[in-house]
């Protein structure tokens, strides 16, 4: 049983490219997005470059001038509750968190909404200790 | 390979809502208290199939419900191709009790879910008398927005895949794959824009903060049960609600989210059926 302690945010981020990119039906899913991502996490930004359902970029910031569609930002306690195996209520869904104030989203809303069941399943693949429901 | 037949029966016939027909579908399963069953916003009346095939319930309730117009197999009025639907607290309530009117004898037990746990509220208020009792499933007198109704139909967005995409999130983590998908199914099938016109009624014609408190439950029992992942209507919103209900009864759910009956069904019974057990009067065999 993996614990809130044996989860760091800043690693789970790092599975997510490998875990999406050998999920085919996920890859299929975002056939029809491209598009460049934030996820912050505390202060970290990440940059996911998304090329037509793959990952094919993340990368570490700051990065000065690095554009993004929209951004998805919490703190390092609200992604370690999120991508537990089994996360508590609020902390399951990211609008549960943008709701009770856990998290927010900003930027461009129309790529978000239009993939959002990728997007979700994206962010559930970083989830410990298996891959995403 | 065998053919397994289920006990639920489907009909159709015609109503007259807000001076127009209306073609309605219901199903149902079981004999004795009529059990009416309201379905969420944007969904229809398969999520209540679970409660159907449960003998221990339908050996004492006749379990019931229907599509609400323009939802599942029950067509949308005459016309409709040249309106907005926007559901309305009294198109609803006068469509619920009409549909009992019409198909039921006896006072039946009204249980509806999300919207229709909302609208039992206004029932109990309105028409406790004419009722046996209320549940309402994730039902609070109102509740907190938490995205814009807007992005459910649009032309650059598919409104199947983003009503379920949203709702996704309201389905408890331990609930299994096979009923999860099933509940999110019926949201990718909503017609355009049915699901949004059902939140009009919820987000902008139904703040029952000081209707609740017309509500007798001596004559109309309220039941409230609210999955502890619903972050829609949370168990605080369902808690509030009862504490201005004198005689509710609330309890919080774990494991479960917005749509208890069909998103895990056997769990959900645990909670159920103590509800229908004190509404009957005696233990369901």
């Amino acid at each position: 049983m993996t614990s809130v302690d044996d989860v760091d945010p800043h690693k789970q981020i790092r599975l997510i490219p490998d875990r999406v990119n050998a999920n085919p039906r996920l890859c299929h899913r975002g056939r029809f997005f491209t598009s460049d991502i934030m996820i912050e996490i505390g202060d970290t930004p990440y940059y996911l470059r998304i090329n037509n359902g793959r990952i094919d970029d993340l990368s570490e910031g700051p990065v000065l001038m690095r554009p993004w569609a929209f951004a998805i930002r919490a703190g390092e306690s609200a992604w370690t509750a999120f991508w537990q195996a089994m996360p508590a209520p609020g902390y399951h869904d990211i609008f549960a968190m943008t709701k009770f104030g856990a998290a927010s989203i900003d930027g461009d809303f129309h790529p978000l909404m239009a993939n959002l069941r990728y997007v979700k399943d994206l962010l559930a693949t970083a989830r410990a200790p298996e891959a995403g429901r | 390979m065998s053919a397994v037949f289920e006990p639920i029966i489907g009909r159709y016939f015609t109503l007259t809502l807000g001076g127009r027909p209306n073609r309605i579908f219901f199903e149902e399963a079981g004999q004795g208290i009529p059990l009416v069953c309201l379905h969420t916003a944007g969904a229809d009346s398969r999520q209540y199939r679970h409660l159907m095939t449960d003998e221990a319930i339908t050996e004492h309730f006749r379990v019931i419900a229907f599509d609400m117009p323009w939802h599942g197999k029950s067509t949308p009025p005459p016309g409709w191709q040249d309106e907005d639907y926007l559901l309305t607290s009294a198109a609803y309530t006068e469509a619920v009790m009409a549909f009992c009117d019409a198909v039921t004898a006896d006072a039946p037990v009204v249980m509806g879910c999300s919207m229709g746990g909302r609208l039992v509220l206004e029932l109990a208020a309105a028409h406790g008398d004419r009722l046996r009792a209320v549940v309402g499933l994730e039902a609070a007198d109102s509740q907190q927005p938490w995205y814009d109704t807007d992005w459910l139909n649009r032309p650059d967005i598919h409104g199947g895949e983003i009503c379920a995409a949203l709702v996704s999130g309201l389905v408890a983590p331990q609930s299994p794959a096979e009923p999860r998908w099933e509940t999110l199914w019926s949201y990718m099938q909503s017609g355009p824009g049915v699901f949004r016109g059902d939140l009009h009624f919820y987000r902008q014609d139904s703040d029952y903060r000081q209707r609740v408190k017309a509500i007798d439950t001596d004559r109309c029992p309220v039941y409230l049960l609210t999955g502890e992942y619903d972050f829609s209507c949370t168990p605080q919103d369902t808690q509030r609600t009862a504490e201005n209900i004198p005689g509710a009864e609330a309890v919080t759910m774990t494991a479960l989210g917005h749509f208890p009956m069909s998103e895990n069904p056997d769990h959900f019974r645990g909670y159920i059926l103590p509800v229908l057990e004190k509404i009957l009067g005696q233990p369901l065999s």
